[in-house]
């Protein structure tokens, strides 16, 4: 009982909340301009489902592409800070203040360099989601325990043997949780993107959904993005635990 | 006899150069001689070098003064020939009991470049030496799903796989239960006495010490010297009811006493 209860329970609450916030709206008569209630949402939602199936497509496949591009740098990156202390010691501060700049404000840069469209989107989303997937593999493989390390060295095994044989596979619980978060800021890339610099995508819809006042289009929208955004984290969630197991055993009910 | 196997001579450790110019040694003026074959034994109190010594014997840090020689070569750097298991399992998590087991025959040649060949007859040895402890049937579980004991014999079947001429053991029975313990001791007495690889066994348990051994040094408080040095006759092969007897019990007695002096030496010297 208490197992399915749990299951259950984010449903229960989802719809517990969708519930009160359609009472709110029906009950206190609020405009939908302001905030559409449940039922006007589905209903544009309906109404509007082609366009924003189309863009919604173009946000996702943006979406993966600099999310990709973040994997293989932030793995490459994170890889040799790990492995080097002068890599370390170069390329860390300088990764931290990149990473303090708000990459929003990359997007009209990317503009000028790369016009209107899919590049700046793909950039911003991979600028804005590799630093966690590089920072997590670097820690992984630092703080990597002596006496795994030991059982190698006393063999023979060049530093190389090490990182790849054992401090890689130490490092992946480490890289999944850097991927659930990296993916979610890879979507804020590309709809912050989307919404300055394109015709196409989630969050070009907002925006020209906003400027027509179609509130419930515009929650649609971020309702479809929100969708897919909780789809990939859930489908990194199931890769972890398949491969990931053995680090997991403390959370086992 | 001829050629001892393992020569230590007249060998000295510093930690670092600083310590080094102080005068301030980890362990000093260590001679040693071990014939092929040879199950010694090196016992101390807490701190008195024996493991700074075991990675003089590894070749994991070479000795400020003094030479080292195995098999007749002097020893640069890590060896080939040994393997080695400490107080800590240290299996791998993600790799199953098996995979663990094959680790070393993917880093040490002449294996690792044979590996992909050779693979169903190293998977047929690592199976062998699990049966020979008992956990040929734990070959597809992961780590934890064994127990303390279990998990520390597997780690002595990995440092013996890649087939080394010497075992090193720095305290591997330290953290198991007195039970555990015994039946552990007779699993390395079987695997030696079939094998005759070398051993050197670094221990704080005098009765282990003298159950295993051929020869059992003390070492001193740090820094650390061979104080004593004494050859254990009793029979071959030993049955654990060997430790209660009379000639037993005096031996290990004896051994007691040699570190009970250096205790109380200790002491003396504190009191200053």
């Amino acid at each position: 009982m208490n197992r399915k209860l749990e299951r259950a329970s984010p449903w229960l609450l989802l719809i517990a909340l969708v519930l009160a916030w359609q009472i709110i709206c029906s009950g206190f008569q609020v405009s939908e301009f302001i905030f559409p209630s449940p039922l006007r949402i589905l209903e544009q939602f309906a109404e509007h489902k082609a366009t924003i199936a189309a863009h919604a497509w173009r946000t996702f496949w943006v979406t993966m592409a600099g999310f990709g591009l973040a994997i293989l740098v932030g793995v490459l990156l994170g890889f040799a800070i790990g492995s080097s202390r002068l890599a370390y010691s170069a390329i860390y501060p300088l990764m931290t203040a990149f990473n303090a700049l708000p990459k929003a404000a990359f997007v009209p840069i990317l503009v000028v360099w790369f016009g209107i469209g899919v590049g700046p989107a793909v950039l911003t989303a991979f600028l804005i989601s590799f630093f966690p997937i590089m920072v997590n593999i670097a820690t992984g493989l630092a703080t990597l325990e002596p006496e795994l390390e030991d059982v190698l060295r006393v063999l023979g095994a060049r530093r190389w043997d090490v990182l790849i044989k054992v401090g890689l596979p130490r490092s992946m619980p480490y890289f999944y949780a850097s991927l659930k978060v990296a993916i979610t800021l890879a979507f804020v890339g590309t709809t912050v993107s989307e919404m300055t610099a394109a015709n196409e995508g989630i969050g070009y819809l907002l925006i020209s959904a906003g400027s027509a006042m179609q509130m419930g289009l515009a929650f649609s929208g971020l309702v479809v993005v929100g969708a897919m955004a909780m789809l990939m984290y859930e489908l990194f969630s199931a890769l972890e635990k398949n491969t990931t197991a053995w680090a997991h055993r403390g959370s086992q009910h | 006899m001829g050629q001892p196997f393992i020569r230590f001579n007249d060998v000295w450790l510093a930690y670092s150069p600083a310590l080094e110019a102080q005068g301030h040694y980890a362990v000093e003026g260590i001679h040693l001689e071990v014939d092929q074959g040879e199950f010694i034994a090196i016992v101390g109190p807490s701190g008195c070098g024996k493991s700074t010594f075991m990675k003089l014997a590894t070749g994991l840090k070479p000795p400020s003064r003094g030479r080292i020689e195995v098999d007749g070569t002097a020893v640069n750097g890590p060896l080939k020939i040994s393997g080695m298991a400490f107080q800590a399992p240290s299996l791998l998590p993600w790799r199953k009991t098996l995979q663990n087991v094959l680790l070393p025959l993917e880093i040490v040649e002449p294996h690792r470049s044979r590996y992909r060949s050779m693979r169903a007859e190293y998977e047929v040895r690592a199976l062998a030496l699990l049966d020979a402890v008992g956990l040929k049937a734990y070959a597809s579980k992961y780590p934890w799903q064994l127990s303390g004991g279990m998990q520390q014999r597997v780690s002595i079947c990995r440092a013996l796989i890649h087939q080394p001429k010497m075992l090193l053991l720095d305290e591997p029975f330290g953290a198991l239960d007195a039970f555990t313990r015994e039946d552990l001791w007779c699993v390395l007495r079987d695997l030696w006495s079939t094998q005759r690889f070398n051993v050197i066994l670094v221990t704080h348990d005098l009765r282990e010490s003298v159950f295993l051994a051929d020869t059992v040094y003390v070492m001193s408080a740090s820094p650390g010297r061979f104080v004593a040095r004494r050859s254990i006759d009793l029979p071959r092969p030993r049955d654990l009811e060997v430790t209660y007897t009379q000639e037993f019990s005096h031996i290990v007695h004896e051994l007691r006493n040699h570190i009970g002096a250096l205790r109380t030496q200790a002491d003396a010297t504190d009191a200053h």
